[in-house]
């Protein structure tokens, strides 16, 4: 079983948020709180990341955008809503091009709510999201140890 | 014989574990500079197993997996022929001939960032190389051979001949080891999609590949650092580990407080230091001959 929770990669992606969320995020990786402590690493880019933490809503513009980048993505993946946004359409949800939260396109896992969410919060969900991913990672080394046994039978 | 068998099996074993452990170092060191705690040490080892652990996707993930590989065994060819003692300037087009394929494995995806930071990869080979060649001219002419056993086994310190090669090769160490400011075609920390460049459309195990790679060739600098300093006494071994943790740590301080500089600024620096540096000392040392 490797042991891949020692180093999950984070994509950040913000729907239509105020950006408070954003910056509290930013934060986690700040001298404070540091989130780099748990091999915790901001990239950029979908095709390296583990997991997908989501802030602010979504709308009729980024909505494709948001189901692209969870594809893109390789498994064993994650996704953490951040911010009431993310989770539930927040303080935005009646507006006429906000769809809801993040669950409305890709399917979430981790909800951290708050508005905006502290970064104590939003790392407890990180730690949570980090023990899904090694949970997931070895679920799917077990699934590629039964088919490789399951076809020399 | 058996010195040289012994030089190419520690090289090809040890160097991504030192190589590995040198990252590490630079993560918490650069994490201590910022008032932050940083990551265990091990870090970078945790990072590449992880990696080997994705899912594969990817357009043309083996075209891509081929050249990385030929990146990672001419870099590790290379590396072979500069610990086993044998000829400098050899180990050094070998490498050229590595990075080459680095810049078809950005080429080949197609992607934009790739096109971009594949032709910021070739500026900065331009830019690195006329350092990397005259230090080996320098040690030709300090020591009559270009052969690594014939450099370490002379009776000086070749830096006392050779300053201003070694202060152009420490400079073009920034660029080799993809640090801030002239980190142009890829960075060494983790960043964004166009300054990700040549690494953005590298997911697990090719990036796995990519890292190994790159810690064999840190060891390969480092190596080829201590040569300025190594001759036949013994002390001079201790004075060469010393100078190589100064050298890392300068690199490590250099990346957190310089901020990227523009492809053009990067050349036009590195040369001129190279100029007169590497050039300057290159006509001394014809001149005293």
């Amino acid at each position: 079983m490797a042991k891949v929770k020692k180093s999950p990669w984070l994509l950040h992606y913000d729907g239509s948020s105020c950006n408070g969320c954003d910056i509290e995020t930013l934060a986690c990786l700040t001298p404070v709180y540091d989130a780099e402590r748990f091999g915790v690493v901001n990239t950029g880019d979908p095709l390296q990341a583990d997991i997908f933490l989501i802030t602010g809503g979504i709308n009729t513009q980024n909505r494709s955008v948001v189901e692209q980048l969870y594809q893109q993505m390789p498994r064993p993946k994650v996704v953490v809503a951040v911010g009431t946004c993310a989770c539930t359409g927040g303080i935005f949800k009646d507006c006429y091009n906000i769809l809801g939260g993040a669950d409305k396109v890709i399917p979430v896992d981790i909800y951290v709510p708050g508005c905006a969410a502290r970064p104590q919060a939003i790392i407890d969900g990180i730690i949570q999201a980090v023990d899904l991913f090694q949970k997931r990672s070895d679920e799917h080394e077990q699934k590629k140890k039964g088919a490789a046994n399951g076809g020399h039978h | 014989m058996i010195e040289k068998i012994i030089g190419v099996a520690a090289y090809i074993l040890l160097a991504p574990l030192v190589g590995g452990l040198l990252d590490g170092l630079d993560r918490k060191i650069s994490a201590r500079m910022q008032g932050r705690v940083g990551p265990p040490l091990l870090q970078p080892f945790y990072d590449v197993r992880k990696l080997f652990a994705k899912q594969i996707v990817g357009v043309i993930n083996s075209s891509q997996a081929a050249m990385l590989y030929s990146y990672l065994l001419l870099m590790v060819f290379s590396g072979c022929i500069f610990f086993a003692g044998n000829d400098i300037l050899m180990s050094v087009f070998v490498l050229s001939t590595a990075s080459l394929f680095l810049y078809f494995t950005a080429v080949i995806t197609g992607s934009p960032y790739n096109s971009i930071a594949a032709s910021r990869e070739l500026i900065q080979i331009m830019t690195y190389e006329p350092a990397v060649i005259l230090a080996c001219v320098g040690f030709y002419m300090a020591s009559g051979t270009f052969n690594v056993s014939g450099i370490i086994h002379s009776d000086m310190v070749m830096i006392t001949r050779l300053p201003g090669f070694f202060i152009a090769f420490v400079f073009i160490l920034t660029i080799k080891m993809r640090k801030s400011p002239f980190d142009v075609s890829t960075s060494h920390h983790a960043h964004q999609e166009l300054v990700k460049g040549v690494t953005t459309e590298m997911g697990a195990r090719n990036l796995a590949i990519y890292t190994i790679a790159e810690w064999y060739e840190v060891v390969y600098l480092l190596g080829f650092v201590a040569l300025f300093v190594i001759n036949q006494q013994w002390w001079s071994f201790v004075l060469a580990a010393i100078v190589i943790l100064a050298v890392y740590f300068l690199e490590i301080l250099i990346d957190n407080s310089a901020a990227r500089v523009k492809y053009g600024a990067m050349l036009k620096w590195t040369w001129a230091m190279t100029l007169l540096a590497a050039g300057v000392n290159l006509l001394i040392l014809m001149l005293i001959r």
